[in-house]
């Protein structure tokens, strides 16, 4: 599945998908994960044929398909509200797309019977969707989207009707089928916890843009800009100026005349203003003189969070700065109005785009 | 267990509490159903204040008199009120036997049509009987106009002459006090009934009946009583009550009484048909089934219930019509509202709401207005034949006639019953969410398919509801069919309307209704088992 140079507007102005290129090997999981408004569940729209693209070309299987209508397309897919056909039982929701195909009665029972043992609801065939709970119908709505084997399996934010834990265990439940099935899935949300859990790839957008595609570990270690960084996980942002660059590395002066160092990811020439995205769980409070960055920072407040503390720090300007300590019980809790030195190394700290 | 209530609540106390068989009981001990039900009982006696006023006007001015009417297409006390004598001496007649009724009757009847020719009552009940038997309403207002004049003296004479006690009022006074009087002389004592009715109603008030010898009706009607005894029972009165009656036994068989079936037959030859006797005795009872046998073009004749000849069956063609033309008006609804109603589902909010005011302004628009506006575009010289015959797909000799028929019906009360199929529809469209039909189309399915097999059996409730409302609406639909249907297109309730208000069969007219309401909710009984009420969806 590829998209190669793939515009949309809906309004002849405003451009809702800029240049979309995005290549989806067989397989995959790719996650589509922005906030609301970049852009995303458009461009599904646009792979599930409810929406035609604007310019450019959408590929599947290396045949374009920018004029094939939806039910040609042979993909699966699993919306918001589940969509369950309510005058249907549910083994009837699931023979469905069976019966389309013109698949006979013992088939079609084999295989609506196998697709409901694979989200556990076998004994739940006869039943209305509205008699399931929401979990229930989730999952129903996931076998439906599998039982006619299709090669892709598009998701459009399937989990934004559930509680926390039942969202939590339906995630692993999609990403274990997915991984038995080895079917190819496009999954769309704007939940960060969901996209890193479950994928092998992250698309993060931005106004219509694709900021960055990288597995998930990647991108949150390695985030390519400042967009990126704040919207996955959690960030502290440090702003100055660059003042060297030296291969890898870079100096670089903080707004209060701070001097540290940092990995050079994504910054102009020596002279140009950038961002330092840190981690919060990467900083050191305390730390050896050993460390490459040493800063002193004032204890605004902490907060109790059981497995870690959250302190909430005034550095180099930045009164937002926050640090998580574990929870080890060897050190004494900070308290408010003290003073620390913090430190970090400078591969944690990358330099990116400036934000201001 | 009580120990267990009476400590502390906590959730060890709670779960014990649900897990026991005996009904829950509160803190202090009092079941906890009568506790809750103590608590809701001020809310629910707050609830039916409330609605006490809408209740009470809907009891006075809607239950009340629809209850009335539908009583009227079984009640007939008229005949028993105004017959009361004829009535019960008819009850012993054998109207299959081909001989008219005895003398007796025909006394009884001479007895009772006195007093109402006297309080103008007998014409009232021609008209009551016309109804069953056309043509009898004549025959007794002739008998009303002659009965003063009819020979009633034979019998007074006759016993006069036996004993003079019988020409004063005190020998009735005695009869009246003899101890079996009324099971004794049964004509003779509503025949006295009758006379004091009429004596009040002759003199007024301040007259006593009893101190006036009754009038020779009631003295035929006697000695009809007395015939009817057997011997055993006239020597008993000759020794009880030998004042009145010594030497009855002996006098009995020379007396005569005036023959009241010959006058009866100068008056009219009407009295000795023996079908109209048959129809007083059919309808003397207080309770008949003689209007709805007539609503369903039926009548009880001598031998049973019988159809009535083909040439006066209107009303089962009349129902059956009204069903029929409310069910393509049904169907029409269907087919060009859905569309609507569609459109107005899916186009955006501003669009709609345009539209959805375009629907409702028939609403707002007099049904007269609106009825009178399809008479114009219709008729024969009307704005739709003039632009077919412009546009030369008819000639002048051919203009369609689509005015006056059913035809009319159907067109007008299409248009005004089609709100009430869009608006049911709209709003279960409403609730449809779009991504039905895209999953059904991810999944494979046509547009053609997915419409059929997604789409449309989810507005099925939509569809019902909005049939429901314009079936039952039209079938009960009055003022359009009375202004357009001319007469192939007028409806069960245009004739209901002409019995109220013209002809004032009224007890036809309940009748018909009745059968209408029992037609309706069979249907609506149907609906609910086919299709299932619950599943109706008005918004």
């Amino acid at each position: 599945m590829r998209f190669e140079h793939v515009q949309k507007s809906y309004d002849g102005a405003v451009l809702v998908v800029k240049d979309l290129n995005l290549d989806i090997a067989p397989g995959e999981f790719v996650t589509m994960l922005g906030p609301s408004g970049s852009g995303k569940t458009t461009c599904l729209m646009m792979l599930a044929g409810f929406e035609p693209a604007t310019h450019g070309e959408i590929f599947l299987n290396d045949k374009p398909i920018n004029n094939v209508p939806p039910r040609k397309r042979g993909i699966g897919m699993v919306f918001q509200n589940y969509a369950l056909f309510p005058h249907m039982s549910v083994a009837e929701n699931l023979a469905f797309p069976l019966e389309i195909r013109k698949m006979g009665k013992a088939e079609r029972e084999q295989k609506v019977k196998r697709a409901l043992d694979m989200v556990e609801l076998g004994a739940f065939g006869n039943r209305r969707p509205i008699q399931l709970s929401g979990g229930q119908q989730q999952r129903v709505a996931v076998a439906r989207a599998l039982v006619f084997d299709p090669d892709l399996v598009l998701m459009d934010e399937p989990l934004g009707a559930l509680d926390k834990q039942l969202r939590e265990q339906m995630q692993y439940e999609i990403k274990h089928i997915h991984e038995s099935l080895g079917v190819s899935v496009v999954y769309v949300t704007h939940d960060q916890t969901e996209a890193l859990t479950m994928s092998d790839r992250v698309a993060v957008f931005q106004d219509g843009v694709i900021q960055q595609l990288s597995p998930p570990d990647d991108l949150y270690e390695s985030p390519q800009n400042s967009f990126v960084a704040q919207f996955i996980g959690e960030n502290n942002k440090l702003s100055g100026v660059v003042t060297d660059i030296n291969g890898q590395h870079c100096a670089m002066t903080l707004d209060d005349g701070t001097k540290v160092s940092a990995e050079a990811v994504n910054i102009g020439a020596v002279g140009s203003r950038a961002t330092i995205s840190l981690r919060p769980e990467r900083i050191e409070l305390s730390p050896d003189q050993s460390r490459e960055n040493i800063v002193d920072g004032q204890v605004k407040e902490v907060l109790y969070l059981g497995d870690h503390l959250r302190i909430v720090m005034s550095v180099a300007g930045n009164d937002e700065f926050i640090v998580k300590l574990p929870n080890g019980g060897r050190h004494p809790s900070p308290v408010a109005g003290q003073n620390y030195s913090l430190g970090w190394s400078a591969v944690d700290a990358k330099a990116l785009d400036p934000v201001d | 267990m009580s120990a267990h209530i009476q400590a502390p609540i906590s959730d060890q106390n709670l779960g014990h509490i649900a897990s026991t068989d005996q009904a829950p009981l509160t803190r202090d001990g009092k079941p906890l159903k009568t506790s809750l039900a103590k608590a809701l009982r001020r809310d629910k006696l707050r609830a039916f204040l409330l609605i006490l006023p809408l209740l009470g006007f809907i009891i006075v001015s809607f239950v009340m008199p629809i209850g009335d009417m539908l009583f009227r297409s079984v009640e007939n006390k008229i005949v028993e009120q105004i017959l009361p004598g004829t009535v019960t001496a008819l009850a012993s007649w054998d109207s299959t036997k081909d001989e008219l009724p005895s003398e007796f009757v025909f006394a009884t009847l001479a007895d009772d049509l006195m007093l109402a020719q006297e309080l103008k009552r007998h014409t009232r009940l021609g008209n009551r009987i016309n109804y069953d038997q056309p043509g009898i309403s004549s025959v007794f207002r002739k008998t009303g106009r002659r009965i003063k004049r009819f020979d009633n003296t034979a019998a007074m004479d006759a016993l006069s002459a036996m004993n003079s006690v019988w020409e004063t009022p005190a020998a009735w006074s005695s009869l009246r006090s003899l101890p079996d009087f009324s099971s004794t002389f049964p004509a003779t004592a509503q025949s006295l009934r009758n006379w004091t009715r009429y004596v009040a109603s002759e003199e007024g008030d301040d007259v006593d009946a009893t101190s006036l010898v009754p009038h020779g009706f009631t003295y035929s009607l006697l000695y009809h009583d007395l015939s009817k005894l057997d011997s055993g029972a006239l020597q008993t009165l000759e020794s009880s009550a030998a004042d009145l009656f010594a030497g009855i036994s002996a006098q009995l068989p020379t007396m005569t009484s005036e023959n009241f079936r010959q006058q009866f037959e100068d008056v009219d030859d009407g009295w000795i048909d023996l079908a109209n006797w048959q129809t007083i005795q059919r309808l003397s009872p207080p309770i008949v089934d003689s209007y709805f046998l007539a609503s369903v073009d039926a009548e009880r004749t001598a031998l049973g219930v019988e159809r009535k000849p083909t040439n006066e069956r209107i009303y089962v063609l009349l129902f059956l019509r009204t069903i029929a033309i409310s069910l393509i008006i049904t169907i029409s609804c269907i087919l060009l509202g859905y569309p609507v109603a569609y459109l107005l589902a899916t186009l955006s909010v501003r669009t709609s709401n345009m539209l959805l005011i375009l629907v409702l302004l028939p609403f707002w628009t007099s049904l007269l207005v609106r009825t009178s506006a399809w008479k114009v575009l219709l008729q024969q010289q009307g704005v739709i034949n003039d632009i077919l015959v412009w546009v030369g797909l008819i000639d002048h000799a051919g203009r369609l006639v689509m005015i006056n028929n059913m035809t009319g019906t159907i067109i007008a009360m299409t248009h005004i019953l089609l709100p009430f199929m869009i608006l049911p529809l709209y709003s279960v469209m409403k609730t449809i969410s779009p991504t039905y039909m895209r999953a059904a189309k991810s999944m494979g399915a046509s547009d053609s398919l997915a419409f059929w097999r997604i789409y449309f059996p989810n507005t099925v409730a939509g569809i019902g509801a909005g049939s429901i409302l314009v079936f039952i609406l039209s079938i009960g639909y009055y003022i359009t069919p009375e202004l357009v249907g001319g007469t192939t297109g007028v409806f069960i309730s245009n004739r209901i309307a002409y019995h109220i208000s013209s002809s004032l069969n009224w007890g036809l007219a309940s009748a018909l209704g009745a059968v209408l309401l029992v037609m309706v909710l069979a249907l609506y009984w149907a609906y609910d088992r086919v299709v299932g009420i619950d599943k109706v969806k008005l918004g």
